[in-house]
């Protein structure tokens, strides 16, 4: 399971720093979106590894999972899922008053198809 | 100080959303509402202040126990980077008052959101919590550097907005490291379990320390993660990129707070001091970068911001001597360059406004506008404070600084950096004031009816005489300051402040 989950962090990442790179929003974005589930996966790896054990102490039980990063997670997600919203908005608005969607603030005088 | 520690938080978090509830329609109520929550808080923070001279307090939130539970820590580079925001807030909203905030929707509510976040990362004694308030201040900075925002804004928010997700998702691998490695968050149980680490895994703190580096780095503008800076702080009106001179300062806060109590002469091992061997050679580029720009710069704007990332390179540099007197130095160089920089940009907004013609802050003379004599007094005091010239205090930090980099290892890069760019920033601003102000006075007046308003130059004003004031009472801001970098290098009392008394922190103690 140890590198299944390691396998999927690190594709992850590696996509999302791939697609972070090129030049137009919506890679960028997309790119984003896969970085902040890359880093949620591995928040919730950091606690280490268990299944089906329960992260609250009760009655009879011996082995439980460590609750801290779900919390980290959680509150990540919130955090990640509102600035990826925001940046969509803002990228569109940028789309639609411009009538570019390229990151850079001079664009390019030839627009670069291998730049997308 | 009781409660007192988590009302920086707690009074703008409750204010900004009464302000878009209660008084959404009516500007004049949201800017005294506003007003009044600014000057509470700058009165707060003084309180604070006096109140850490009884060494650092740690405000559990909830009650819970140190290192489970989430702690705000006030000591006194907390109190004094709260006091410092008060002072700006209060600046940057008298000047806003007189029509910048009227441009868009919600100024008012964003800007104490803003404050908010600043004063929590101050006071956080948590990492995550730390994550958790450069988010609430980075999302109340995407909003009010877009107030009133043009086209061309846009384009540089996206930028900033991608490049802050990018570094918030470093942050937070480096956050998933350090509690992976030793199971707490908590900054001063950090300082404790650091030393403690195994051998085999000590790689992985060096990498998580590493990891916050840079993320903080980011936030300071530090070359060579600077480019965010110039563009959005140019499309930002001036107003809020003068608050936003105080935000680079938190990346510099974080990389102090960390290195001296995580990673600092307790931490043992590679990774005490890590990030200081980067620290010196990177600032002295980004000195080197932004005089180039200040110099090169076509615009009152884009000046501002190369003087501002050539300031953070001081800074940082400064910080990269990991003494107590350059502690001291950057301390009082932090104070000074904040000062300077906000100061500056409110006077790019007089001009702008006092020329009130599209693109106006272009470096070219235009005829004269009324009151431009004030304007340009105040132009050449902001830039003798941010230049670093006698007889304001960017001159005495300057000093202090190349004082206590005497003994470093790169002295002579280091002083031959500061004097030579120092001197090419000086030529930058006198050129950049000689073609706005003085050869405009020479051209036929077409006075318009734009004059700088009163509360504008007084905002302004009130930088530039706190910059005044902090030359004048040198010797004992220098006191006090060689009392807190003294507490930085000695992070006993700050762990014992929040975890209590234990026999580990005892025999860590040096």
């Amino acid at each position: 399971m140890e590198f299944l989950v390691a396998t999927g962090v690190g594709a992850l990442t590696a996509s999302g720093v791939y697609l972070l790179l090129r030049g137009r929003t919506f890679a960028v974005i997309l790119g984003l979106a896969l970085l902040s589930y890359a880093v949620n996966v591995y928040l919730f790896a950091m606690g280490r590894l268990a299944v089906g054990v329960p992260p609250i102490i009760r009655d009879g039980v011996t082995a439980y999972t460590d609750p801290l990063p779900q919390a980290l997670v959680l509150t990540a997600i919130v955090i990640s899922f509102g600035m990826t919203s925001l940046i969509v908005i803002l990228a569109l608005r940028a789309y639609l008053e411009t009538g570019d969607d390229h990151v850079s603030a001079e664009p390019l005088a030839e627009p670069d198809d291998e730049l997308a | 100080m009781g409660h007192w520690i988590v009302v920086p938080v707690i009074l703008p978090a409750l204010l900004a959303p009464f302000i878009i509830l209660a008084a959404r329609f009516d500007i004049v109520v949201q800017r005294t509402l506003s007003m009044a929550g600014a000057v509470a808080l700058l009165a707060v923070a003084v309180t604070l202040w006096v109140g850490a001279g009884a060494g650092p307090e740690a405000y559990r939130l909830g009650d819970w126990p140190a290192p489970f539970g989430i702690v705000l820590v006030l000591d006194h580079l907390s109190a004094l980077m709260l006091v410092l925001t008060g002072l700006l807030a209060v600046a940057v909203l008298l000047h806003a008052i007189d029509g910048f905030d009227a441009r868009g929707r919600h100024f008012h509510a964003l800007f104490q959101f803003q404050l908010m976040g600043l004063n929590g990362a101050f006071l956080t004694g948590d990492v995550f919590n730390l994550f958790v308030f450069f988010e609430v201040l980075l999302i109340a900075s995407y909003g009010l550097m877009l107030h009133g925002a043009q086209e061309k804004a846009l384009r540089a928010g996206v930028q900033y907005v991608a490049i802050n997700l990018a570094g918030s998702t470093l942050f937070l691998f480096a956050v998933g490291l350090l509690y992976g490695v030793t199971g707490t968050l908590n900054m001063a149980d950090l300082a404790v379990k650091v030393p403690l680490v195994a051998e085999g895994d000590r790689p992985l703190i060096h990498i998580a320390g590493l990891l916050l580096f840079a993320v903080f780095a980011v936030k300071a503008a530090l070359v060579p993660l600077h480019f965010w800076l110039p563009g959005t702080y140019a499309a930002a009106g001036p107003p809020v990129a003068a608050l936003f001179a105080i935000m680079t300062k938190v990346g510099a806060y974080a990389i102090l707070r960390m290195s001296t109590l995580v990673f600092g002469a307790n931490a043992g091992g590679a990774e005490t001091w890590l990030a200081a061997p980067w620290l010196v050679p990177f600032g002295l580029l980004t000195i080197a970068v932004g005089a180039v720009g200040v110099l090169g710069a076509r615009r009152l704007r884009d000046q501002t911001c190369f003087a501002v990332i050539g300031s953070m390179g001081t800074l940082l540099a400064t910080l990269g001597l990991v003494t107590p007197q350059g502690t001291l130095a950057a301390l009082y160089y932090l104070i000074s360059s904040t000062l300077a920089g906000a100061s500056l940009f409110l006077v790019c907004d007089l001009v702008e406004r006092g020329r009130a013609s599209g693109d106006a802050d272009t470096i070219v003379p235009t005829p004269p506008f009324r009151g431009q004599e004030v304007v340009a007094g105040l132009f050449m005091l902001a830039a003798i404070l941010m230049a670093g010239m006698p007889p304001l205090s960017g001159f005495l930090g300057k000093l202090l600084i190349l004082d206590a980099a005497a003994t470093h290892p790169w002295q002579g890069w280091i002083w031959a950096v500061i004097l030579s760019m120092s001197l090419i920033v000086i030529v930058g601003f006198g050129r950049a004031g000689s073609t706005v102000f003085w050869k405009s006075a020479a051209l036929p007046a077409a006075v318009g009816p734009h004059r700088p308003a009163a509360c504008g130059v007084a905002a302004a004003g009130t930088l530039i005489a706190a910059g005044a004031a902090l030359a004048a009472f040198a010797a004992p801001a220098d006191a006090v300051l060689s009392l807190i970098a003294a507490e930085l290098h000695t992070p006993a009392a700050y762990i014992q402040a929040v975890l209590g008394s234990s026999p580990t922190i005892l025999g860590a103690a040096p």
